[in-house]
């Protein structure tokens, strides 16, 4: 039987891989985004694990950093991004909610196809996790595409940028501190900009619906 | 197979067929009590029973042989479903002779013979609630399929008796699979039985209905064989549950009457529970549109299919 630890981690890898799919079904953007402070809240969790487990410093700031980061600040920003745009009921999908999921599991398998013998060649102890990483990743990609609003969109870059920290937690033990201090503030400074984006993508179009910046004359 | 694993076989399938209609009463009894009712009391389906059985039946006039025979074939399957499910030992001689897949396919049997029965008159409720009926139960039963996949990885068996054992015997582990699993064979549990996110079972007449569609055209001893038989499917599905993710108390081993001191007990409290928790699920939720029961069982295959993925890659 595997140690308790590695449970842990297993645990919250399966629940990563649910909040994205809960996620996907999601049509509400408040609880939207709640849930990806849940997933942030995970991943930390996994992280600290890790941490306390190999007994490498780095990663408790590395776990400090994302809670702070993913579970306080950017809910807090986003929640408040929502509010000022009154944006709280758009939901739109361009694929029905059942089928998204049937095409999300898809993605899944082939994740787990693709990291099978890249975690066959991982030394560390978490290495099965790794496709779970992926999956995480893919799932974030699919939500950004099958969603038409700009906040949603925002959402999945985010949650894909959390499956990106648990790939590399999981497969290398994360990575150089001066890389996350760097990817860190490279996502809070976006969603910062992006903030500022949808009030001109507002004040443009009236709406923020992407589908309008599709047509490139101004009638 | 000797005189003891007879014997304990035949009081697993009467306890069985007898506590069905307790489960049933107590579900509704914690329903009652949670909606501030003081309910009709625990035995009100024994008292029903009694009621239907001692009245004359009607058929209606074009009816076929089919319509009368349905009623019986319905209450043999789920008996059988019960003599393969361990709800009270795991070592009982009729347990080897069906595993877990035979028992999804003895389901489907029963539902196809109601589905027909119901359209054998030729109403339009009959046929309706029919088309539901089978509109739940295809994409219930992949997820129950996959949800018996699951847990046969698990512990490398399709035989019910035998997952039950392994679970038990296996010393405590966060499974994730396990648990999704588990969350998929609720929805599953509460689609099948016409529970309340899919199906109201206290309807009557209305356009909304399933189960109750289906079985407006039967009377007297047949409606109480259906009855007694939805009881006992609900009973079968509780104690599936409680074998494959509580097994802890079951009797193993050899069949034998010494180990029904503790799993008597054991499986009357958990089945408890399982009532209360079911009642709680009812008055907590309103019933779903019907097109948004896709979405429902949809869910509860994702839920089913990760279960078995995550297992398959982190082999926990």
């Amino acid at each position: 039987m595997a140690p308790l630890p590695l449970q842990i981690i297993n645990l919250c890898a399966a629940l990563m891989l649910l909040l994205s799919f809960a996620m996907l079904s999601q049509r509400r953007v408040l609880t939207l985004v709640d849930l990806f402070a849940l997933q942030g809240l995970v991943l930390s969790i996994s992280i600290g694990v890790v941490a306390w487990n190999t007994g490498q410093p780095h990663l408790y700031y590395s776990a400090g950093l994302t809670f702070v980061l993913k579970v306080v600040a950017l809910p807090l920003i986003l929640h408040r991004l929502i509010r000022r745009l009154d944006a709280r009921w758009e939901s739109e999908t361009l694929l029905n909610i059942p089928t998204t999921l049937m095409a999300g599991l898809l993605l899944v398998m082939f994740s787990f196809a693709l990291a099978q013998p890249i975690s066959e060649l991982a030394t560390t102890l978490t290495r099965g996790t790794l496709g779970i990483a992926l999956a995480v990743v893919m799932l974030a990609f699919l939500m950004m595409i099958t969603r038409r609003k700009a906040v949603t969109q925002v959402v999945g870059f985010l949650a894909m940028e959390n499956g990106l920290f648990f790939a590399a937690t999981s497969a290398t033990y994360g990575m150089p501190m001066v890389v996350e201090l760097g990817v860190a503030l490279d996502v809070l400074v976006g969603t910062v900009i992006l903030g500022i984006f949808f009030f001109h993508i507002r004040e443009q179009f009236d709406s923020l619906d992407l589908s309008h910046m599709e047509s490139l004359k101004e009638d | 197979m000797n005189i003891t694993g007879v014997t304990a076989q035949c009081t697993e399938i009467a306890m069985s067929v007898a506590a069905a209609p307790l489960l049933l009463g107590w579900v509704n009894q914690c329903r009652a009590w949670l909606q501030n009712r003081r309910g009709p009391g625990l035995l009100q389906p024994y008292r029903q029973l009694r009621k239907l059985f001692h009245k004359d039946a009607v058929l209606a006039a074009n009816a076929s042989p089919l319509f009368r025979l349905v009623p019986y074939v319905e209450f043999a399957s789920m008996g059988l479903a019960a003599a393969i499910i361990p709800s009270l030992w795991t070592g009982l001689p009729f347990g080897a002779a069906a595993d877990t897949i035979a028992l999804v396919g003895l389901f489907a049997t029963a539902r196809l013979f109601l589905a027909l029965a119901a359209m054998d008159i030729g109403t339009a409720f009959g046929s309706l609630g029919a088309r539901r009926e089978m509109l739940v139960g295809f994409l219930a039963e992949p997820a129950l399929l996959m949800v018996f996949f699951t847990t046969s990885l698990i512990a490398n068996s399709t035989s019910l008796p035998t997952i039950a054992d392994s679970f038990a015997r296996h010393p405590l582990a966060l499974y994730p699979s396990l648990a999704f699993a588990g969350v998929a064979f609720l929805m599953v549990l509460l689609a099948e039985n016409a529970r309340i996110p899919v199906d109201n079972p206290a309807t009557h007449l209305e356009l909304t209905m399933i189960h109750e569609a289906m079985v407006l055209e039967y009377s007297a001893r047949h409606l109480a064989l259906i009855e007694w038989s939805a009881a006992l499917k609900l009973f079968n599905y509780a104690c599936i549950g409680l074998a494959l993710f509580l097994p802890w108390g079951l009797a193993q081993g050899p069949a034998d009457p010494g180990g029904l001191l503790i799993a008597l007990p054991a499986t009357a409290f958990k089945l408890l529970l399982v009532g209360a928790g079911l009642a709680l699920i009812e008055t907590l939720n309103a019933k779903m549109r019907l097109f948004r029961a896709p979405e429902f069982l949809a869910t509860a295959f994702l839920l089913a299919v990760l279960g078995l993925l995550v297992h398959l890659l982190l082999g926990s």
